[in-house]
């Protein structure tokens, strides 16, 4: 196909695993024309791919919009919920995205797919299981240190109500796993010997990097907005999924709550913050079935082949 | 010479950390099947053949590794349900009519009286419906919300097929094929004094409302014998708020091993408009003279076999 007619696709964050297997999978339908944008580590492609080392809440990146007459934005970059500041995860997640909105607006932007999260529900001992995509945020309730994430949504949802013709679609995925992602729960199972609250064994649901991937361009090529759960259908509790992941659990008294977060503290695990310990005591399951059904969605990854993958990587460490 | 010597020291170095990475694996998976003995010994204690065929047999939608959304777990629900069945066969000797009105397979609504103080009643009609010879049925039941925030025992309840009564758990678990016993009466009652025994209490018209929306037809329940299980006095008021629970019953701090008998009725199938309150409300006494008259041919039943 000609250059000239290939859409033009920017996808932000290109330096993380996720986006790099979306970018892949553009790139083999050879429709596209992809523009990566990413500013925390470099990220390497063939030079069928444009990319770029950039703060998305900087000036400067409205070259990106002026040079390339994008006609769609996948916005993946995310200064992850353990990550940083509170007040800099702030600025990058909330600010930045509003001037991704605004810019897609300004220069004509016809698609945006926002990635959002599973942990804007929060993590409350009352939540029923297969929430639906109209349970309200609750996250806030759990610590403000979530707070941007349930911004980032209310601000895409109301970019996406406001101006129809920016066609928004929020995805909010369960726990992501996979190779090369960075997330709380993943560096966790990662981990040899993992935390857990005693007693407390949430059921939890994951899906695997690829298997998002996919469902992303899936909302990205026929796009209909709304907001979307995106669920492997398999549950696990929590102290089973860190077992077949090859760890051992380690305990943690969860009585009183202070005392369990001081323990967390003092732990000093990075990707283990004590305003993250609720989604280890007590579950958040969405209802994918919106999803499902809209898009003919069925992952591929079993929970087993997720967990093999981490099992494998414990087994050739020594350390 | 010295590379001779430099090659030997590099090979045992790496064999030496080639062993210690086997044995901390070795180890990791050690520790990992020791926290899984437990429930392994309880297994082989508790669960007969017979109580395995059961759960098989029962229609569930369930994961790849045994668990669903809400939690239940095939292997815990085998262990809890060997345990009750032994209390239910030879403590409270229950008899059980009617199991037949119970669907093989689909959602239904199990409504029923609350009576005895303790959640005996609830127990009962699960392991009935767990043990029915017509096609059993895994039961799950609504429970507090103070639950979850209770180590070990949430996790072991929700494995057994107990959530907390919520609305959108109900309709979701319905909407899945899933069978549900709820006691509308609630702390209402369980309790109620000895003096009020078999006189049914205030409904709510959620379960009606519940049971329209999703189709769902409701079996109606009575439950005779746990108002003799633990029969009160009446409650201590002041104490129950100061412990915030519903109530302090004053009475033997045991069930006594009273007879029961549970009958259960033909299903009852509902339609009408969910926000037309009169009709809701017509339709909920429908369903408790329906219960009522249950209670009455269990007490008949009965005769004077309290033991």
């Amino acid at each position: 196909m000609d250059n000239q007619k290939k859409k033009k696709v920017l996808v932000t964050g290109a330096g993380g695993a996720l986006a790099q297997r979306v970018i892949n999978k553009l790139k083999l339908r050879r429709k596209y024309e992809i523009i990566g944008v990413g500013f925390k580590e470099s990220s390497y492609y063939d030079d069928t791919i444009i990319n770029y080392r950039i703060d998305f809440s900087k000036r400067g990146f409205e070259m990106v919009f002026r040079k390339h007459q994008l006609d769609s934005v996948i916005h993946l970059g995310r200064i992850l919920l353990y990550d940083d500041t509170p007040s800099r995860r702030y600025n990058v997640n909330v600010t930045g995205s509003k001037k991704i909105f605004d810019l897609s607006l300004k220069y004509g932007v016809k698609n945006t797919i926002v990635l959002s999260t599973f942990y804007v529900y929060g993590a409350h001992p009352y939540n029923p299981s297969l929430i639906d995509e109209m349970f309200p945020l609750k996250a806030s309730n759990n610590s403000s240190h979530l707070a941007d994430a349930v911004e980032l949504e209310y601000l895409s949802s109301l970019y996406m109500l406001k101006y129809p013709e920016l066609n928004t679609t929020i995805l909010r995925p369960c726990n992501i796993l996979g190779p090369g992602i960075q997330n709380s729960v993943s560096l966790l199972l990662n981990r040899k010997y993992v935390p857990c609250l005693l007693g407390f064994s949430p059921i939890m649901q994951f899906i695997h990097v690829d298997d998002l991937a996919e469902a992303i361009v899936l909302a990205y090529e026929t796009p209909k907005p709304g907001v979307y759960n995106i669920v492997t259908e398999d549950w696990l509790p929590y102290q089973k999924a860190i077992k077949m992941a090859g760890g051992v659990p380690v305990p943690i008294p969860p009585f009183p709550p202070s005392l369990s977060r001081q323990i967390v503290r003092r732990m000093n695990i990075k990707e283990f913050p004590d305003y993250l310990l609720n989604y280890y005591k007590y579950p958040v399951v969405l209802d994918g079935s919106l999803f499902k059904n809209t898009y003919a969605f069925k992952a591929k990854y079993s929970l087993t082949d997720i967990f093999d993958y981490y099992k494998d990587q414990k087994n050739l460490r020594v350390f | 010479m010295i590379k001779k010597g430099l090659t030997a020291l590099t090979n045992t170095m790496g064999r030496s950390v080639s062993l210690i990475q086997k044995a901390e694996q070795r180890m990791r998976e050690e520790l990992v099947r020791s926290t899984e003995l437990m429930p392994e010994v309880l297994q082989k204690v508790f669960v007969s053949d017979e109580i395995k065929k059961l759960v098989q047999m029962m229609p569930k939608n369930i994961g790849d590794h045994g668990y669903d959304p809400w939690g239940y777990n095939q292997n815990t629900a085998e262990i809890g349900l060997a345990v009750l069945k032994s209390i239910y066969d030879y403590y409270f000797r229950v008899e059980s009519y009617g199991l037949e009105n119970v669907p093989k397979d689909g959602s239904a609504f199990v409504i029923s009286n609350h009576s005895g103080q303790l959640p005996i009643d609830g127990t009962l009609i699960a392991t009935a419906l767990a043990t029915n010879p017509n096609g059993p049925r895994a039961p799950r039941v609504m429970i507090e919300r103070f639950f979850p925030t209770v180590p070990f025992v949430y996790t072991f309840l929700t494995q057994v097929g107990a959530i907390i009564g919520d609305p959108i758990n109900c309709i979701k678990m319905l909407e899945n094929g899933e069978i549900i016993i709820v006691f509308p009466e609630g702390v209402r009652g369980s309790g109620k004094p000895y003096r009020m025994r078999y006189q049914l209490q205030y409904m709510g018209t959620g379960f009606v409302r519940i049971a329209v929306q999703t189709k769902s037809p409701i079996i109606p329940v009575g439950v005779v014998g746990c108002e003799e299980t633990m029969p009160s006095l009446g409650s201590v008021d002041p104490l129950a708020r100061l412990l915030s629970i519903p109530y302090v019953p004053i009475a033997v701090p045991f069930p006594f091993p009273a007879k029961v008998l549970i009958n259960f009725g033909e299903p009852i199938y509902l339609d009408g408009d969910i926000d037309d309150e009169d009709e809701m409300i017509k339709k909920v006494e429908y369903v408790k003279e329906k219960i009522n008259h249950l209670i009455q041919k269990g007490l008949k039943q009965r005769g004077k076999r309290f033991l």
